[in-house]
C-alpha cells in the first residue's frame, strides 16, 4: 500500500500483510475500543488486544503499577474478558472499526492454547495470533512456556496445528539466550516473534519497606528498557529468517527505525501510548518523513540494515 | 471530544506552603468538561515523570461569556505536583481530557450535599455551580487538617452554597473528621437528599456508612494510582458489587476506576 508520497510502508507477516509496521502492544491497549476516539484503528498496522484466557480473570489487587525511571513496573495480573466474552463485546466493535486485530493469547496448560487457538480461528474478524508464553505477573502456565525451549517449542507447534492464523510467540527477555528461543519458535512453525515482553523487576518503599507492587514483582516497560530491547532484537533477527516484531520502550519514530534497521519487520508500541494516545499519527509521519529522507521506496527494505561493518574498514584503510 | 492541549500557565496561585491553583489555557477541554470529570496532566519534560497524572478539573475559567480554560486543585506531594506548584505565566503543561464518568445532578426538591476532605476540594466548585444552575439547595461539608488548609470558602459562600466545616486541630468548625457533622445532620434532616464525596478512601467509606445509615444514596468520587486515565492499561481497578437489577449475578470484581468512574455509587464499591 502507498501512501501519497509515494512510500510503501507495508510489511508482510507470514499471511498477513499489514499497512504498516506500527502495531498497538498487548496490555497496553485495552481491546482497543477504548481507543478509538482518539484514534482510527484503521490507520494502525495492527491493534493487539489484551492478553485473553478462556475464562474471565480478575488479576491481581492494587497497587498494579508504580513508576521508576523512564520506566513503568506493572503487575495487572492479566485480568480480562475471557475469549467468549470478548468475541461477543467487541470482536463486532473492532470489526466496525476496521482494525487488523492481532488477538494475545494465555494459556494455564497447553491445551488451553489450542482450545483458544480453536475458537478464534471460527471467530470473524481475526487476523493473527500472539501467543503470551511471557508474562511475568502469573504463577501458572504462560511464563513456564517461554522459558524451556522445549515448552516453546509444543507450545508453537500444538498451536499451527490447528490454526489457518498467523502465529506470533511473544517471547520473554528474562533467559540467557532469547535467539535460541526465535530458533525454536521458527522450528515449530511459528509465522513471527515478537519481543520484547516486560523485565521481571522490582520496588521497595524503604519508608515502609513494603514492596510497591502487591505481587512483590512486576515487569517494567518504557524507555528504561529500550536499549535492551534492541539488543534482542538484534540478536533475533539474526538467528532466524521469519520476521521479528521489535518493541520496548518506543516512544518517538527514531526510536521505532532504531528497532527496524536492528531488524524488527514490525514494532509494538505500549507505554508511550499511555503518555500520548494521539501518538500513533505522529509516529507514522516520523517514519514517512524519514524513508522520504532517505529515497527508501518500501519500509521493508529499511528492516535489518544495520550496518556493523564501515567503521572497521575505516580503520583498516587509515 | 478528547483533546490533549498543550496548555499555557495563565497564572499559578499558591494558597499554602502546599496547595496551590493553577489556571491553564485549555479552553476546548474546560468547554467540553461536566462535574467530576478529570485531565491526564504530563508536566515533565522528557522521561520524567513519564506517565501523566489525574487532576479533577476544579474550575473552568470564564470571562465575557467566553471559556478561557481550567483550573486544577494541587497538593504537593509528587513530582508533577511540586512541578505544578512551581510552574509560572508561560509554562506549558501537557492536559489530556476531558475524562472519566461525571457525578449525575440531581434536581430540586432534593438537597445536594458536598462533602470534601482536604485536597478532595476539586470537583465541588464545577458541581457545586451545576448544582445551582439546577436550583438545587446545595450544601458543602468540608474537612482539613487545620483551617489554613480550608480554601475557597469565600467563593463557595457567595454563591449561596451553605458551609459546614470540620478540622482535625478545631482551629475552625467542629474538631472532628467531617464526617462527624454529616453524620449529626443527617440524623436531623427529613427532605431527599443525595450526597456527594471526594477525598482520601477511610473518609469516602465513611461517608458512604453514614449516608447508608441514614437511607440516603452517595456519589464517591476514587482515586487510585492511574497510568493512562483511558482504560488502556487496567491499573486504576476498584472492587464493585455485582451490577444491582442485572440478570447475572457476579462476585465483587475489579471495575477500571478511570472509565467506569471515577465516579461511583457509594453503595456498589467494595472498600479494601
Amino acid at each position: 500500500m502507498k501512501t501519497l508520497s509515494g512510500t510503501d510502508l507495508s510489511v508482510q507477516i507470514g499471511a498477513l500483510r499489514l499497512k504498516n509496521p506500527l502495531i498497538a502492544a498487548s496490555g497496553c491497549f485495552g481491546y482497543g475500543v477504548e481507543y478509538a476516539e482518539a484514534v482510527d484503528l484503521s490507520t494502525l498496522g495492527g491493534v493487539a488486544v489484551k492478553g485473553l484466557f478462556l475464562k474471565e480473570r480478575e488479576g491481581h489487587p492494587p497497587e498494579r503499577i508504580v513508576e521508576t525511571p523512564s520506566g513503568m513496573l506493572n503487575a495487572i495480573g492479566l485480568q480480562g474478558i475471557g475469549v467468549h466474552r470478548f468475541i461477543r463485546e467487541k470482536l463486532p466493535e473492532l470489526r466496525q472499526l476496521r482494525a487488523t486485530v492481532i488477538v494475545n493469547i494465555c494459556g494455564s496448560t497447553l491445551d488451553e492454547y489450542v482450545e483458544l487457538a480453536r475458537i478464534l480461528s471460527d471467530a470473524e474478524g481475526v487476523a493473527a495470533l500472539e501467543l503470551n508464553i511471557s508474562c511475568p505477573n502469573i504463577k501458572e502456565g504462560g511464563i513456564t512456556f517461554g522459558c524451556s525451549l522445549h515448552g516453546t517449542f509444543d507450545v508453537v507447534s500444538a498451536v499451527k496445528k490447528v490454526t489457518p492464523l498467523p502465529v506470533i510467540p511473544k517471547l520473554t527477555p528474562n533467559v540467557t539466550d532469547v535467539a535460541s528461543f526465535a530458533r525454536a519458535s521458527e522450528e515449530a512453525g511459528a509465522d513471527a516473534v515478537s519481543l520484547v515482553n516486560t523485565f521481571l523487576a522490582m520496588a521497595i518503599d524503604v519508608e515502609t519497606r513494603r514492596p510497591k507492587l502487591s505481587n512483590i514483582v512486576g515487569g517494567l516497560s518504557g524507555p528504561a528498557i529500550r536499549p535492551i530491547a534492541v539488543r534482542m532484537v538484534y540478536e533475533c533477527r539474526r538467528a532466524v529468517k521469519i520476521p521479528v516484531i521489535g518493541m520496548g520502550g518506543i516512544a518517538s519514530a527514531r526510536d521505532m527505525l532504531e528497532f527496524i534497521i536492528a531488524g524488527a519487520t514490525a514494532v509494538q508500541v505500549g507505554t508511550a501510548n499511555f503518555v500520548d494516545p494521539f501518538i500513533w499519527g505522529k509516529l507514522l509521519a516520523g517514519v514517512t518523513d524519514y524513508v522520504r529522507r532517505h529515497n527508501i521506496a518500501r519500509i521493508s527494505d529499511l528492516v535489518g540494515t544495520i550496518d556493523t561493518t564501515s567503521r572497521e574498514k575505516q580503520w583498516i584503510s587509515s | 471530544m478528547l483533546r490533549d492541549v498543550e496548555a499555557r500557565v495563565i497564572r499559578n496561585t499558591r494558597l499554602s506552603r502546599d496547595y496551590n491553583v493553577i489556571a491553564l489555557a485549555a479552553p476546548e477541554i474546560a468547554e467540553a468538561t461536566q462535574p467530576g470529570q478529570f485531565v491526564m496532566v504530563k508536566s515533565g519534560r522528557g522521561g520524567d515523570p513519564l506517565l501523566r497524572r489525574p487532576f479533577s478539573v476544579f474550575e473552568v475559567l470564564r470571562s465575557n461569556n467566553r471559556v478561557e480554560g481550567l483550573t486544577l486543585l494541587s497538593k504537593r506531594v509528587g513530582v508533577t505536583t511540586k512541578i505544578l506548584y512551581d510552574a509560572v505565566e508561560g509554562d506549558t503543561i501537557s492536559c489530556l481530557g476531558p475524562l472519566g464518568r461525571p457525578f449525575d445532578l440531581v434536581d430540586p426538591p432534593t438537597e445536594a450535599w458536598m462533602v470534601a476532605g482536604g485536597v478532595g476540594l476539586a470537583p465541588f466548585a464545577t458541581l457545586g455551580d451545576a448544582l445551582l444552575a439546577h436550583g438545587v439547595k446545595t450544601t458543602l461539608f468540608y474537612g482539613a487538617r487545620t483551617g489554613g488548609e480550608l480554601f475557597y470558602l469565600d467563593w463557595f459562600t457567595s454563591r449561596g452554597i451553605r458551609l459546614v466545616l470540620a478540622t482535625e486541630d478545631g482551629s475552625i468548625g467542629d474538631k472532628a473528621r467531617i464526617t462527624i457533622p454529616l453524620d449529626r445532620e443527617l440524623q436531623e434532616a427529613d427532605g431527599e437528599v443525595v450526597i456527594y464525596a471526594c477525598g482520601p478512601e477511610p473518609m469516602l467509606e465513611a461517608v458512604a456508612h453514614v449516608a447508608a445509615k441514614h437511607k440516603r444514596t452517595s456519589q464517591v468520587s476514587v482515586e487510585r494510582t492511574m497510568g493512562c486515565g483511558m482504560g488502556g492499561c487496567y491499573s486504576c481497578v476498584i472492587q464493585v458489587r455485582s451490577e444491582a437489577g442485572s440478570e447475572r449475578t457476579r462476585p465483587a470484581h475489579y471495575v477500571r476506576s478511570c472509565i467506569a468512574g471515577p465516579v461511583f455509587k457509594g453503595e456498589d464499591l467494595v472498600w479494601d
